[in-house]
């Protein structure tokens, strides 16, 4: 719309539509005029409203970029203020048990019914964004990640070794990890590959397995004395302290086939569990670590007192678990940043006092509870 | 109205409107630009954020050369349930090296900004090889190639030459041993002389054979050497104190 369309007569005097009686602008195409009508009232009311509202937002708000950062507004408004008050209205909502669950050691949690339910709801929460990508939702694990729900473990099933471990994880940066390695055998030419395969026949037919190879067993049950045994125990059981795992049952942690127990002999393996104590604080750990002893595999030492609390709750428990994720408020995961320093130091009291008075030789474990779940899902893989 | 009637002059006058077209975009111009000389002043001061190793900032040339950005963003949002999910929230200084940063916008996959240490090596590579086989819901391409792929590393000192040109504080000997350190973080602990590379890029740096492969440095190694340290490097006690010392 450019002004010289036609020599414009308004600079003269003001041109009336004849039929509106509206002043024109002067403005004309093809015999088309252009009323000067202004701009509709409540557009114009709008419009300085949201002037004024802006000046406002400038005042209380941060806004305005300076030299040395922005202004901060009247109101001090920041996203992080916001996040730690929403959090800190979780604390508030999950202190209703928290402070109970910080000074309760494990086997007080798994008897009384709340902190149990607080625990295994919020363990629930933090299990499925942590631990169900490798352990599976339901934690069943797969190759190379271990089943937690049956009764197999490495290092131990009873509720403070499982805590550890979630601690300082296994073979993780933390100085504090648990620690052993399988070796590779024959990679590192510690055997000579027919020894390898040899013992690997001997490992096969501890379960009842690799009936279609015939190797020297005897050849293989020495071989297996002189260089596993000291890790996997003289009758193949197992030993925790070294995390190695029990080779007489059809649980494989890397598969029970030929292939993958020749591959585990040859190769080593070394899986590797993260440590978790600095992502995740103290009580969202326990928490875990109760959910996951509850996962069905969990071991008591005290099994005469706390199996009549524990196991009989774990059945319907664990249907409640799902729903109290919802209306439970402190299901929520506890978050690693804010209020950390306070947890942490009420922690160091809370914590340690329980795990001192249970500790007790790992080797009295109690014999395993009564199998719930179902047989593990890699078996024979 | 009176102000209307002034407004006209302006709408009449092509040369007037002209001006004050310049002066408004020159007032937007100067709020948007000026800070941007002075991010330094909202940069949280804190401790321990490093360059990238050479063989971590190989790995991160692999995450923009895949596009792993289009489906996974770098930030966690100071946002309750981001925060809950993922961790603490992203700090500018967490990315102050990036260059471009990797924040993203879109989600397809989860948030990485903090994956550093959550997962182990094993499974990065078992998910690079195929997702389904960790995550059976996962619907991430597999990037198993990368795994037979070998990382160019011979080139690594002109990366490092070229970031230290828009302030990332590689020194001379970073840039000149750019290629031994890659190879230093990659090999098995016991196979090569990793003192001089700690020295250049602190203790805590990882060094160790991610694919599992010792026998070569591939693809695999440095995207999962840059994955591994995706958030860990800030030391969020001092970062907390310097949040609480502020009004």
């Amino acid at each position: 719309m450019t002004d010289g369309n036609k020599k414009n007569p308004g600079h003269q005097g003001k041109e009336i539509d004849r039929v509106s009686g509206v002043e024109t602008t002067g403005h004309e195409w093809d015999g088309l005029k252009e009323l000067n009508n202004p701009a509709p009232r409540w557009w114009l009311w709008v419009f300085y409203i949201t002037c004024i509202w802006s000046v406002w937002y400038w005042v209380v708000y941060p806004s305005w970029p300076t030299l040395s950062g922005a202004t901060e507004g009247s109101y001090g408004w920041t996203q992080y203020k916001k996040l730690a008050a929403e959090q800190q209205e979780i604390i508030d909502r999950q202190n209703a048990y928290l402070d109970r669950f910080k000074k309760a050691s494990f086997s007080q949690i798994l008897k009384d019914k709340e902190l149990y339910a607080f625990a295994k709801a919020g363990g629930s929460a933090a299990f499925k964004d942590n631990c169900a990508t490798c352990h599976g939702t339901g934690g069943a694990g797969g190759p190379g990640y271990p089943n937690l729900n049956d009764d197999d473990w490495l290092w131990g099933g009873e509720i403070d070794t499982i805590y550890e471990t979630i601690l300082y994880g296994i073979r993780s940066a933390h100085d504090d990890t648990r620690i052993s390695e399988m070796p590779a055998f024959g990679k590192d030419e510690l055997l000579e590959a027919g020894q390898v395969e040899q013992v690997v026949d001997y490992v096969l037919s501890l379960s009842g397995k690799g009936g279609e190879h015939h190797g020297d067993l005897n050849a293989g049950q020495q071989i297996f004395e002189e260089n596993c045994a000291s890790c996997h125990g003289e009758d193949a059981k197992g030993l925790r302290d070294s995390g190695a795992p029990n080779l007489t049952d059809s649980i494989w942690l890397f598969g029970g086939d030929r292939a993958s127990v020749y591959k585990t002999v040859f190769e080593g393996r070394k899986g590797v569990m993260p440590t978790w104590v600095d992502r995740l604080d103290k009580q969202t750990i326990r928490q875990l670590a109760v959910y996951v002893h509850e996962l069905g595999g969990g071991e008591t030492r005290e099994a005469s007192a706390s199996e009549q609390a524990a196991p009989m709750e774990a059945t319907p428990v664990q249907d409640e678990s799902s729903a109290s994720d919802e209306d439970v408020a402190p299901s929520e995961v506890a978050v690693p940043d804010e209020g950390e320093d306070s947890i942490d130091e009420e922690d160091s009291s809370g914590v340690s006092e329980p795990l001192e008075e249970t500790a007790v030789p790992v080797e009295e474990a109690a014999p395993p509870m009564p199998e719930e779940t179902e047989t593990n899902s890699h078996d024979g893989e | 109205m009176s102000f209307i009637k002034k407004h006209e002059k302006l709408e009449k006058n092509s040369i007037l409107l002209l001006i004050s077209i310049i002066v408004a975009v020159l007032i937007g111009g100067v709020v948007e630009v000026i800070p941007l000389f002075r991010t330094e002043t909202v940069i949280e001061p804190v401790k321990g954020v490093r360059p990238y190793t050479p063989l971590e900032l190989a790995g991160y040339n692999i995450y923009i050369r895949e596009g792993c950005y289009n489906c996974h963003s770098q930030q966690v949002r100071p946002l309750r349930d981001e925060v809950a999910r993922y961790g603490h929230y992203s700090l500018a200084a967490e990315s102050m090296y990036d260059h471009p940063f990797q924040w993203g916008s879109k989600r397809t996959g989860p948030d990485l900004a903090r994956v550093g240490g959550k997962y182990s090596d094993e499974w990065h590579v078992a998910h690079m090889v195929e997702p389904r086989d960790v995550v059976p819901e996962s619907i991430m391409p597999s990037y198993s190639f990368l795994l037979h792929t070998g990382a160019k590393i011979d080139d690594l000192g002109q990366h490092l030459k070229t970031l230290r040109i828009v302030g990332v504080p590689y020194t001379d000997e970073m840039i000149e041993n750019a290629e031994k350190d890659a190879i230093a973080q990659a090999a098995p602990a016991d196979k090569v002389d990793t003192d001089g590379f700690h020295g250049r890029y602190g203790e805590k740096v990882l060094a160790r054979d991610f694919d599992g492969q010792p026998e070569m440095i591939s693809e695999m190694d440095a995207l999962i050497a840059y994955l591994q340290v995706l958030g860990t490097m800030v030391d969020f006690k001092s970062a907390e104190e310097v949040e609480e010392s502020a009004p």
